[in-house]
């Protein structure tokens, strides 16, 4: 077992926020899901306020060992979501961590109330990979944002609140820093990193969004120094990922000083990539962190 | 977690290993039969995720690296095989079309919602472009119905030589070289001028799902479409193969491929990847 903001998770591979989606899963392979659910904790695709339908197709360009998406946070919103999400997710065999993006300090407040009264939420993420619409900064580029940010939210609830940062900034070590001043619980990355394709044909921007997020082994080298220098400049608990394919990625991840690691877009190659890296991960490869935090995960 | 899910046939969980045993060659398709004993008998218009287990990358521009979404073009009774029709256009298919027997291939699968029986007792028309024909093969077997209508387009000869994998069809290519000069929906006219009292069952690329979906609208005559989106997961977890429909986008993966022509303002919608 493994100890993560007092939660207790059987072991440290969760599922990156926007890479898994339980109840389709569930429509998909029946009862199995549950009975061999992949992750120690389930952390939800991003909830905004208002219902979003996401960007106009195509939302994918696949890279070289990775992809690049352009999805644009599809969600039923905070009221869909309540409704009819939240109780089926609740019924999952392990904890929910809701992640969740508000476009304004007061959109985020609202959706960290709504989730704060539910014994079904373990935990909050909060997705600042978006510009504040008030400032026009992006909230997680920015340490004073996620200060500020942080400072409003953090009174509305006990629960632990992990700040999910984004690679697409100049100084992430000094976001981190300036969200756990202000309280935050933990923090996750990396993100997906900014890029765009072209149509091969007529040289215009592949992706309806036009700019998208890449991910898979193609950023793995860059996760793994942006949660280095991020678990070196805090004392909360870091969650690693970034092109997590093996448990020898995921062990790097730790020994680079994260207590949990997210697989995301390995799933989308084989759905049960997070029970195999879980069963992957072996203690003794792991080479010890300077501040030992990297050997959290110790018991098999 | 829900009640129990009867629109689909479920797919075990998790990338599974099969081994191909055979390969077909006709024109420009390769056909690949691999052997599933542990897999369920899919329903035709069900898709898998394909991958070959090794030297799946490096190919051109070091790709590929996803798997790729296929539709189920036979899975023969009395047998644990699974067929699958490739053409070769891209660094997927490319590794796909290059393999032989003994080969291992990664699956995920049954996915989707396949076809619908008709309604009503039409007589069911099957509508196919080019390598969109495989899933009407399917379910040309499993209608088990000699009075359907098979109607293929296609572009020229080497790509009409797939027409063999359907019963009875009538043929058109752009090109004359195979039946008539022309387009499958000029075949399809002439059928429902004959029968309106049909359903049409089609897939191919998306120009002509939209002229099928228009001519079928105008005669007021129901129809099922086999959709085609670029695809990452095929299981609902990247919500990147949606379409645009009457209510907004939805995931071909989860809630298609097999759409209802009604719920569509358009089938012109972007297909496959790149």
């Amino acid at each position: 077992m493994i100890s993560f903001c007092g939660i207790e998770l059987a072991h440290p591979v969760i599922n990156a926020s926007g890479t898994f989606d339980a109840i389709a899963a569930r429509r998909a392979f029946g009862d199995a899901l549950v009975e061999h659910f992949p992750f120690a904790a389930f952390v939800s695709k991003t909830v905004t306020v208002a219902p979003r339908q996401g960007n106009p197709p195509p939302r994918l360009w696949e890279l070289p060992a990775g992809l690049m998406n352009s999805i644009g946070l599809p969600n039923k919103g905070l009221e869909g979501y309540l409704a009819h999400d939240l109780p089926e997710l609740a019924r999952l065999p392990v904890p929910l961590i809701v992640n969740v993006m508000g476009f304004s300090r007061d959109e985020v407040a609202r959706l960290v109330t709504a989730f704060a009264q539910r014994d079904e939420v373990a935990a909050l993420e909060l997705n600042v990979s978006c510009p504040n619409v008030e400032t026009g900064l992006v909230m997680g580029a920015d340490p004073d944002e996620v200060g500020r940010l942080m400072g409003a939210v953090r009174p509305l609830t006990d629960k632990p609140l992990i700040v999910k940062l984004t690679p697409n900034a100049s100084d992430v070590p000094a976001v981190a820093i300036a969200a756990e001043r202000e309280g935050a619980s933990a923090v996750s990355l990396i993100n997906t990193i900014r890029g765009m394709a072209l149509h091969p044909r007529t040289g215009e921007p592949w992706l309806g969004g036009t700019t998208g997020g890449a991910s898979g082994p193609a950023v793995r080298a860059i996760a793994l120094s942006q949660v280095q220098s991020v678990a070196a400049a805090v004392d909360i608990p870091v969650i690693g990922m970034g092109g997590v394919s093996h448990g020898r990625h995921a062990a790097e991840i730790l020994a680079a000083g994260a207590t949990l690691v997210a697989v995301g877009t390995e799933s989308f190659r084989d759905p049960s990539a997070g029970a195999r890296i879980a069963a992957e991960l072996a203690p003794s490869t792991v080479a010890p962190h300077p501040s030992g935090r990297g050997l959290a995960w110790v018991s098999r | 977690m829900t009640a129990a899910v009867t629109d689909r046939v479920q797919a075990p969980f998790g990338a599974r290993a099969t081994r191909l045993v055979a390969t077909e060659r006709h024109g420009a398709y390769t056909v690949l039969r691999c052997a599933d004993p542990g897999g369920p008998r899919p329903q035709g218009g069900q898709f898998y995720m394909l991958r070959a287990a090794t030297r799946w990358g490096g190919g051109a521009d070091e790709r590929p690296y996803l798997p790729r979404a296929f539709s189920v073009l036979r899975a023969p009774a009395q047998t644990d095989e699974l067929h699958f029709l490739i053409e070769d256009v891209g660094p997927g298919t490319a590794r796909l079309s290059e393999l032989g027997p003994g080969d291992e291939l990664l699956i995920v699968g049954p996915l989707g919602v396949g076809f619908a029986a008709p309604r009503e007792d039409r007589r069911p028309f099957l509508v196919g472009g080019g390598v969109g024909i495989a899933p009407l093969a399917i379910w040309q077997d499993d209608l088990q119905e000699p009075g359907a209508a098979v109607l293929l387009g296609f572009r020229d000869a080497a790509h009409a030589a797939g027409a063999k994998l359907l019963t009875g069809p009538r043929i058109a290519t752009d090109d004359g070289s195979v039946g008539r000069r022309g387009l499958v929906t000029e075949l399809l006219t002439d059928a429902l001028d004959a029968d309106p009292h049909a359903e049409v069952y089609a897939c191919g690329p998306p120009p002509m799902l939209e002229a099928v979906r228009a001519l079928c609208a105008e005669r007021d005559v129901p129809a099922q479409l086999a959709l085609e989106s670029g695809m990452a997961c095929g299981y609902g977890a990247c919500f990147g193969c949606v379409v645009p429909t009457t209510d907004g986008y939805i995931r071909l993966c989860v809630d298609g491929p097999v759409l209802d022509a009604a719920r569509l303002e358009t089938a012109l919608t972007p297909g496959a990847g790149h």
